[in-house]
């Protein structure tokens, strides 16, 4: 049995589907990639998850329960934490703070100082801005703190929606070799949303391609990676054609 | 008398009623930041609050201080229940909607508080263990009365001041206030925190009204103080906490003094004056955020 199980999730917006029939498996402690174009819905997918958007049919499992009927926060109890798309911090708290909601479900004081830490580890900026309010931290910082207060919260499985968005290249390498750290520190599961097909085929195990609220095309990471729609579409490499000709040829000036 | 004396006493009763009016305008900004709503209930609320102070104590014979503890417990729980009853149903409404019902809400109690025996539409005294006394300051002779509404406001702002910036609950209100969405994601229950924060709000009125009783008797109309708090709140920022509690003090000053030197009937309308001047200059409010879209 997966940690996550998704049978025929659909999800509408007014008369409009966003998800049409959706299924889908996140085992413990693995990445699994959900690619798509811009309106996929994959961010429809994780809101529906984690219960900001109640799905109008299909199931949802986790850890063996159905949660597609729960409140966001009941679902962030059983384990879910979300990180958000546009990052969504809480701008007039600071950062301290923002982690601290993070944790908010939480008691035990002293792991929650443990976590900070290895939060903290994570991301030495961070520690440097830790009073400073988190509407005022730049794009990736702000991605940097929604990160650290999924994390506080101790989860089984953290949703990220495209973590790339909007940051540098640099910074995006920065944010998944985080990725692939945390996942082999603490093995918690990640349901990972991403235009960016290649960074997250290179962190994930698995993968899914959505294409107008369907899935279209499922597989190991490696196997997406080889194949060649994906190739074309969504990591931008076309082995023939005029294309691929030319750009070989400019690879070559270039060098 | 000492001019400048008269005038310092007119500034110290201006300071006094600046804090009932803030207390109320805190209630207003709470609500807002935390749900969007503009609750014009919020001066019935306080009149409601007074209600329960007068029954506890006048009628019930609760010494004062247990008594007035008592009913701010009542009003709060009232104010829970208001919130789970009326405005929980109307999630998802258009936010025109939500504010007539509480328009509608205001209506309604100051309806039924005149049909309850006992309550009417009267004027009720609340007994007041400091009426009459006074205090003289050098050659100021200021009330307790008036002494005692500063104290109590600086105590109870300093206290939500403490609640909200380190309370974890406190924080999550912010947070709940900030971004609804990210505090569901952290587990935070977005309703319950609506319910609370209705609560505080509702204390923080019935103290208010409390605190008002010795001035202004206690009476089914008292809330229409909430017309001089809101411009109270306006002018901090709406939205802005410390903000309301600078308008509150800053139009009960300006009502005082222009009571003292402006002809008749200008005192009625210096709030409305005040927030006209302020709003010509800072359009966002003493405290607010500018929003101002360029074009
Ligand atoms: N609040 C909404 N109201 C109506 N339609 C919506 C709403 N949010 C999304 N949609 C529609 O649902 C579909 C899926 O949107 P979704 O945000 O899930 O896409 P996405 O894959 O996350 O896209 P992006 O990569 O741009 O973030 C789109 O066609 C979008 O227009
Ligand atoms: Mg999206």
């Amino acid at each position: 049995m997966a940690l996550l199980e998704l049978r025929n999730v659909e999800a509408y917006y007014g008369p409009i589907a966003a998800l049409k029939g959706v299924t889908l498996d996140v085992n413990e402690g693995a990445i699994v990639a959900v690619l798509g174009a811009n309106g996929a819905g994959k961010t429809t997918l994780l809101k529906a998850i984690s219960g900001a958007l109640d799905p109008e049919a299909g199931t949802i499992r986790f850890a063996g329960a159905e949660i597609q009927k729960r409140a966001a926060w009941d679902v962030a109890a059983a384990g879910i934490a979300h990180v958000p798309e546009g990052r969504e911090v809480f701008r007039h708290l600071s950062v301290a703070d923002n982690l601290k909601m993070g944790g908010f479900l939480r008691r035990d004081a002293g792991g929650l100082a443990a976590d900070l830490e290895r939060i903290f580890g994570y991301f030495p900026a961070l520690r440097a801005r830790v009073r400073e309010m988190a509407g005022n931290l730049s794009g990736g910082e702000q991605q940097m703190v929604a990160i650290g207060r999924a994390l506080m919260a101790r989860p089984r499985l953290i949703l990220l929606d495209e973590p790339s968005l909007g940051l540098s290249p640099l910074l995006v390498q920065e944010i998944y070799r985080i990725i692939g750290r945390v996942k082999a520190d603490s093995g918690v599961a990640m349901l990972l949303v991403e235009q960016n097909a290649k960074m997250a085929l290179d962190v994930a195990d698995s993968g899914y391609v959505l294409e107008g609220g369907r899935i279209v095309l499922a597989g190991s990471a490696e196997r997406l990676r080889s194949n060649e729609d994906v190739k074309e579409f969504y990591l931008g490499i076309r082995d023939a054609g005029v294309r691929g000709v030319r750009r070989w040829k400019r690879r070559k000036q270039w060098r | 008398m000492d001019p400048l004396i008269v005038f310092l006493q007119a500034v110290v009763s201006g300071i006094s009623i600046g804090c009932i009016y803030a207390l109320v305008a805190l209630g207003f900004v709470l609500i807002y930041k935390a749900t969007e709503v503009v609750n014009f209930a919020q001066g019935e609320l306080m009149m409601v609050g007074a209600f329960f102070a007068y029954t506890l104590v006048d009628l019930g014979g609760v010494p004062f201080v247990p008594g007035v503890l008592l009913a701010l417990l009542a009003t709060a729980a009232f104010g829970v229940i208001l919130n789970h009853l009326l405005l929980r149903p109307l999630i998802g409404s258009p936010a025109f909607t939500i504010v007539l019902a509480t328009v509608a809400v205001s209506t309604l109690l100051r309806a039924v508080v005149a049909m309850i025996p006992g309550w009417g539409v009267e004027t009720h005294r609340l007994s007041n263990p400091l009426a009459g006394q006074v205090v003289p300051i050098g050659k100021l002779v200021v009330s307790a009365e008036h002494l005692m509404v500063i104290a109590v406001t600086v105590v109870l702002v300093g206290a939500l001041y403490l609640f909200f910036s380190l309370a974890r609950v406190g924080v999550a209100l912010q947070a709940t206030s900030q971004n609804q969405l990210a505090a569901g994601y952290s587990g935070i229950d977005i309703r319950r925190m609506f319910g609370l924060i209705w609560g505080i709000s509702a204390a923080v009125a019935a103290l208010a009204g409390v605190l008002l009783a010795p001035a202004a008797f206690v009476h089914v109309n008292m809330g229409y103080i909430g017309l001089k708090a809101f411009p109270a709140a306006v002018l901090g920022g709406f939205g802005s906490l410390p903000g309301a509690v600078v308008g509150g003090l800053i139009i009960g000053v300006v009502e005082e003094l222009a009571g003292l030197y402006a002809p008749e009937g200008v005192k009625n309308v210096a709030a409305y004056v005040v927030l006209l001047a302020v709003l010509m200059v800072r359009p966002q409010g003493l405290f607010g955020i500018s929003k101002r879209v360029r074009v």
